[in-house]
C-alpha cells in the first residue's frame, strides 16, 4: 500500500509539472501568435501558410493601419461617428510633450497613453514626495524618493504597452527646449511657475508649435490653448510678468487635490482634439473653473496681438535669440517652484532653531510668536507659541506687552528687560517681515527663528510633522 | 446702476475673501456715462481693503490681472474705456501659475 502510495504520489506530481509545462508553451504560444500578427499587419498582407488552416482573412481596411487588437483597444472611439477611424489613426500617429508631471500632467498623462497617442514625451526633473500623492494620481507610494518622469512613464506603459513613451529626466532650459519641443506636435504646459509658462510659450511660438495650457490653484483652475489657429500666445495675453507676490504656489497656499485633475483632464482633452483633428480646441476663449462654488466660465479672451513681442508683427523671437533670453531675470522668479529664502535681518536679530531648543531647555524666559495663518497653526505648532498671524501682527502690541510680563522672572530685582521674544514661521521668511515689524512696534530685541518650523524638523526634532 | 462684480484667481484676498459684489455704482470723475475706468477708481476706494498694489498698477489692473467684461476681455471692448451698462458682469481675475 505504502509502495503504492508512493507512486500514486509521484505520478500526481509528474501530472503537475508536465501541466506546468504545457501552461508554459500555451503561453509562448500566444506570445508568438500576437508578435505574428503584428508583423503581418505591419507587412500589409498576411502570408498564407499552407500548413495553416484556410480561412476567411479579414479585409485589411485601405483608408487604415489599425491592427486588429488597436480595433478591439479603441472600438469605443471607433464608434463614435465624429470621431471614428479617421480620428484614432490621427492620434495613433500624433506626438504629445507633457512639461511636468505634477498634478496637472499626472491626469493628463494617464489620457493621453490610454487614448492611444502614438508618441508621449514627459518632462521633469522631480522626485515623488509624499505630499504630491493627494493630487499627482500617476505617481504611486513605491515611487516616493523616485524621480517623477520614471514613475509616470513606467504608469503609462502599464496602461498602454504600445505607445512609444519617452522620459526626459532634466528641468526644461532654453539650451534643451527647442531640441525636445521639435519632436511633438502639440506641447501641454503642466508646470508650476511663471518663468517656465513664459518659456514654454516662447518655445512653441519659435516652433509654431500649439499650447494646451492649464493652471490650478487652491479651488481654481484655468485652461486655454495658446497659439493655434490665429489665436493668442502666452505674452499676447500677459505681455508683462506679474509682481512675485502675486504668484502663489501650491506648496504655500494649499490645492484640492481634484483641482488640477480636473484641469489636467480638459489639458488631455484639448491636446486629443488638436492631435485628432476633431472638434473645436479652446483657443481665444479660456476657460475658468470655480470648484468652490462649482462653475465653469468660458470667456472670450483677445486675439493674437501685433505688438506681441513673441508672436507679433515686429518679433524679435528666432531660435538662437530663445536660447539667450534669460526667463527668470524677465519674471524675477526661479524656474523652479522652490520657496525663495529672505535674508533681511542682521545676524544679532536671528537665532538658529538649535539655540532656540537651548534656550527652551534652559528654562530661559521667553515669548515664541508664531506668525503663520491661523489654518497653518491648527496642523501644528509648538509647545506654548502664541498664534499671531503677520497679517494683523501690528495690533497685537498690548497682548505680547502682556505675554512679555507674565513670562519675565519674578524674583526680586525685576529687571525690566527679562523675557525675550522669538518669532517662528513656516520656512523662516515671515519671520523675518514679522521681527521687521515688531522691531518698528517697539520690541527692539525681537529675534526670529532661522529656517522656520521645516530647519526645526530637519535640526533639532525629526518627529516634528513636516506639511 | 446695478453691477455685478466678481474677483478670482486669489484677487478676492484683497477684499476680505469675499468673491462676489453686488453693488450700485454711479458715473465716476465727472464721467457722464461710467466707464471702466470710473468704475477701477470705485472698487479701489469701496472693495479693496488691502495691498492696492496687488490690484492696480498706475491707472490699470497690475500686469498678470484679466478683466472680463461680460464674460469678454475688455482689451475687445476698449480696455478703460469700455462703457457699462445696466446689470453688467466685472470679473477681475489673476492668472494662475500652479500645478
Amino acid at each position: 500500500m505504502e509502495s503504492n502510495g508512493g507512486d500514486a504520489s509521484q505520478i500526481l506530481g509528474e501530472i503537475e509539472s508536465l501541466k506546468a509545462e504545457r501552461k508554459d508553451i500555451d503561453d509562448r504560444i500566444l506570445a508568438l501568435e500576437a508578435q505574428l500578427r503584428e508583423i503581418s499587419i505591419t507587412n500589409g498582407t498576411v502570408k498564407s501558410d499552407a500548413s495553416s488552416p484556410s480561412v476567411l482573412k479579414a479585409a485589411s481596411h485601405p483608408n487604415h493601419q489599425l491592427s486588429p487588437d488597436a480595433i478591439y483597444r479603441y472600438s469605443r472611439h471607433l464608434l463614435l461617428p465624429s470621431f471614428g477611424v479617421q480620428g484614432q489613426s490621427n492620434l495613433l500617429n500624433s506626438s504629445v510633450l507633457v512639461v511636468g508631471a505634477g498634478g496637472l500632467g499626472s491626469p493628463a498623462l494617464l489620457y493621453l497613453a490610454a487614448c492611444g497617442v502614438g508618441h508621449v514625451g514627459i518632462v521633469d526633473h522631480d522626485v515623488v514626495e509624499l505630499n504630491n500623492m493627494h493630487r499627482q494620481i500617476i505617481h504611486t507610494e513605491a515611487y516616493i524618493g523616485l524621480p517623477k518622469v520614471e514613475s509616470a512613464a513606467h504608469a503609462c506603459r502599464l496602461i498602454n504597452s504600445t505607445v512609444k513613451i519617452v522620459a526626459y529626466k532634466e528641468a526644461l532650459h532654453t539650451s534643451n527646449a527647442l531640441e525636445i519641443f521639435s519632436k511633438y506636435d502639440v506641447i501641454i504646459d503642466a508646470t508650476d511657475n511663471v518663468p517656465s509658462r513664459y518659456m514654454i510659450s516662447d518655445c512653441c511660438v519659435v516652433l509654431g508649435k500649439p499650447l494646451v495650457s492649464g493652471a490650478a490653484l487652491g479651488l481654481e483652475g484655468q485652461l486655454t490653448v495658446y497659439n493655434y489657429k490665429g489665436g493668442p500666445c502666452y505674452r499676447c495675453l500677459f505681455p508683462s510678468p506679474p509682481p512675485t507676490t502675486a504668484c502663489q504656489r501650491c506648496s504655500d497656499s494649499g490645492v484640492l487635490g481634484v483641482v488640477p485633475g480636473v484641469i489636467g483632464t480638459l489639458q488631455a482633452l484639448e491636446a486629443i482634439k488638436i492631435a485628432s483633428g476633431i472638434g473645436e480646441p479652446l483657443f481665444a476663449r479660456m476657460l475658468l473653473f470655480d470648484a468652490f462654488s462649482g462653475s465653469i466660465r468660458m470667456v472670450k479672451i483677445r486675439g493674437k496681438s501685433l505688438r506681441c513681442e513673441a508672436c507679433g508683427e515686429k518679433s524679435a523671437f528666432t531660435p538662437a535669440y530663445f536660447q539667450e533670453f534669460d526667463y527668470e531675470k524677465f519674471t524675477n522668479s526661479p524656474l523652479s517652484a522652490a520657496p525663495p529664502k529672505l535674508n533681511l535681518l542682521p545676524p544679532d536679530s536671528r537665532i538658529s532653531c538649535k539655540e532656540y531648543n537651548e534656550k527652551v531647555l534652559g528654562n530661559e524666559p521667553h515669548v515664541l510668536i508664531d506668525v503663520r495663518p491661523a489654518h497653518h497653526f491648527n496642523i501644528v505648532s509648538l509647545p506654548n507659541s502664541l498664534s499671531m498671524p503677520l497679517s494683523g501682527l501690528e495690533t497685537r502690541s498690548p497682548e505680547i506687552s502682556a505675554a512679555l510680563n507674565e513670562a519675565q522672572p519674578q524674583e526680586g530685582g525685576g529687571s525690566s528687560s527679562g523675557a525675550h521674544l522669538y518669532v517662528v514661521c513656516r520656512r523662516g521668511n515671515d519671520s523675518q517681515r514679522a521681527v521687521r515689524l515688531l522691531h518698528n512696534m517697539g520690541f527692539p530685541a525681537a529675534k526670529d527663528i532661522v529656517g522656520g518650523l521645516e530647519s526645526w524638523a530637519r535640526e533639532v526634532d525629526p518627529n516634528f510633522p513636516a506639511y | 446702476m446695478k453691477l455685478t462684480i466678481e474677483f478670482g484667481g486669489g484677487l478676492e484676498l484683497l477684499c476680505n475673501s469675499v468673491k462676489v459684489h453686488n453693488v450700485k455704482v454711479d458715473p465716476q470723475d465727472g464721467e457722464e456715462k461710467l466707464t471702466m475706468k470710473g468704475l477701477l477708481s470705485w472698487v479701489c476706494k469701496n472693495l479693496i481693503k488691502e495691498r492696492p498694489e496687488m490690484f492696480m498698477k498706475g491707472d490699470t489692473v497690475r500686469p498678470g490681472v484679466l478683466v472680463l467684461v461680460n464674460d469678454c476681455d475688455w482689451e475687445l471692448s476698449g480696455q478703460l474705456e469700455t462703457p457699462l451698462e445696466e446689470k453688467d458682469v466685472v470679473v477681475f481675475i489673476s492668472t494662475l501659475h500652479g500645478g
